[in-house]
């Protein structure tokens, strides 16, 4: 998508907003700027974040900075799961769902 | 449900209150906030509907009235932010500090230990494996240090300095022999561990060395200066007389050489009287003898 686009599909936001976004990287979009249906995503959650929830605009960093790092770990066990269920038989995948019942109790 | 029960405002609330409702329940409920959390996906589901058709006057006015229904019109939503960051395309707003690998501290020990074959698509650098050998060394060589060529499973050698005093079970650690290490990194190490030979002379207690040596009647009865091996060369030793089998005698400095800041141990030498067979003299010598009346079976039948 071409910034024309972004603000086309988000309605309501301003394109200083949208390039201040960009100039700080909280959004971080191909050369161009072409905007993957992630940059768009994560507009939305922009807007969310400071429209919605109120957050300052000195603040988003650190809420911005959590989130990533909340993928990140999400995104590794999810990986983690794939590695898992190719390599472990029935057996061990239920043995190590039970294991893992077990010690979250 | 009634859309103001669901966002918590009374009927007639204005349209700043229930914008504030809204944000105060989203917060706590936003989907992108909580991934995987379903409770919270529908809840937001609901509080998202309820403030859509609320903070549209004309809608409000309708629904207030009975015109429509609480779910309003419903509307295929945008694309979650949740969905695109968990999915690959998420590594493009990795957290910084990752640097590149996908995987965090927590995995890493799982990888050190799962063999890096399996996951040929790593290019990640880790330090290779160390190694585990087990090197035979005769008692000699342990005592007074030696160079040994280990063989290698993949025909290889390498030599492996053995320190003098080195003991049984002993591990000796070679930098850099072990597997080699991934993506520029460094080599494991060789883990080889020492097995000491006995001897059919030489024990070994802590620093020091224990042996017997056979002596004649009269070397021990009459005392005699003999020549004794030890592994650091032949030493001549005096028997004092009167000496007997289980006579231990010191050889002071004759055990483990002396290394670092510990001292040589001792050589401790117990004798053992010999009779020569053949000698026909001695059993005449002993009956022109009169009896003494020493009784050396006192102190064992006491014991018994």
């Amino acid at each position: 998508m071409t910034r024309d686009e972004v603000l086309h599909a988000v309605p309501g936001l301003p394109a200083e907003r949208l390039d201040l976004w960009v100039a700080r990287a909280w959004v971080r979009p191909d050369e161009g700027p072409i905007f993957a249906d992630i940059d768009v995503a994560r507009v939305r959650l922009l807007v969310v974040l400071q429209d919605d929830m109120e957050i300052e605009p000195t603040s988003v960093p650190v809420v911005l900075s959590l989130l990533d790092q909340l993928y990140d770990a999400r995104r590794q066990m999810r990986l983690f799961r794939e590695a898992l269920e190719t390599v472990a038989t029935a057996d061990q995948r239920a043995a190590m769902a039970e294991l893992l019942r077990r010690l979250s109790r | 449900m009634d859309l103001y029960e669901t966002l918590g405002v009374s009927r007639d609330a204005d349209a700043d209150a229930i914008k504030r409702a809204y944000r105060k329940l989203a917060k706590t409920s936003h989907p992108d906030l909580n991934p995987g959390n379903k409770v919270a996906e529908e809840r937001f589901k609901t509080i998202s509907q309820a403030y859509e058709l609320l903070s549209d006057p004309a809608k409000r006015t309708r629904y207030d009235a009975g015109e429509i229904d609480d779910s309003g019109a419903e509307r295929a939503p945008p694309p979650r932010y949740s969905s695109q960051a968990e999915a690959a395309g998420g590594r493009r707003y990795q957290a910084s500090g990752a640097d590149g690998g996908d995987f965090s501290d927590i995995f890493e020990a799982y990888f050190r230990h799962a063999g890096a074959d399996g996951f040929e698509g790593m290019q990640r650098s880790s330090r290779g494996q160390d190694r585990s050998y087990s090197l035979d060394v005769d008692f000699l060589d342990a005592v007074c240090g030696a160079t040994r060529r280990l063989a290698l499973p993949d025909g290889k050698g390498i030599d492996v300095k053995i320190p003098a005093g080195i003991d049984d079970g002993q591990i000796l650690r070679l930098k850099g022999q072990g597997s080699p290490g991934r993506n520029g990194a460094d080599a494991g190490d060789a883990l080889i561990e020492v097995h000491i030979r006995p001897h059919p002379v030489f024990r070994r207690e802590a620093d020091n060395l224990l042996m017997e040596l056979p002596v004649t009647l009269s070397e021990a009865v009459l005392g005699s200066k003999v020549d004794v091996p030890t592994p650091t060369g032949t030493v001549a030793m005096t028997i004092p007389g009167g000496s007997d089998t289980g006579t231990k005698l010191r050889l002071r400095g004759r055990g483990i050489p002396a290394r670092g800041t510990r001292l040589a141990g001792d050589l401790y030498v117990t004798l053992r009287v010999v009779l020569n067979p053949d000698d026909t003299t001695l059993a005449g010598f002993l009956r022109t003898r009169e009896p003494d009346g020493f009784d050396p079976r006192v102190k064992l039948r006491e014991q018994v």
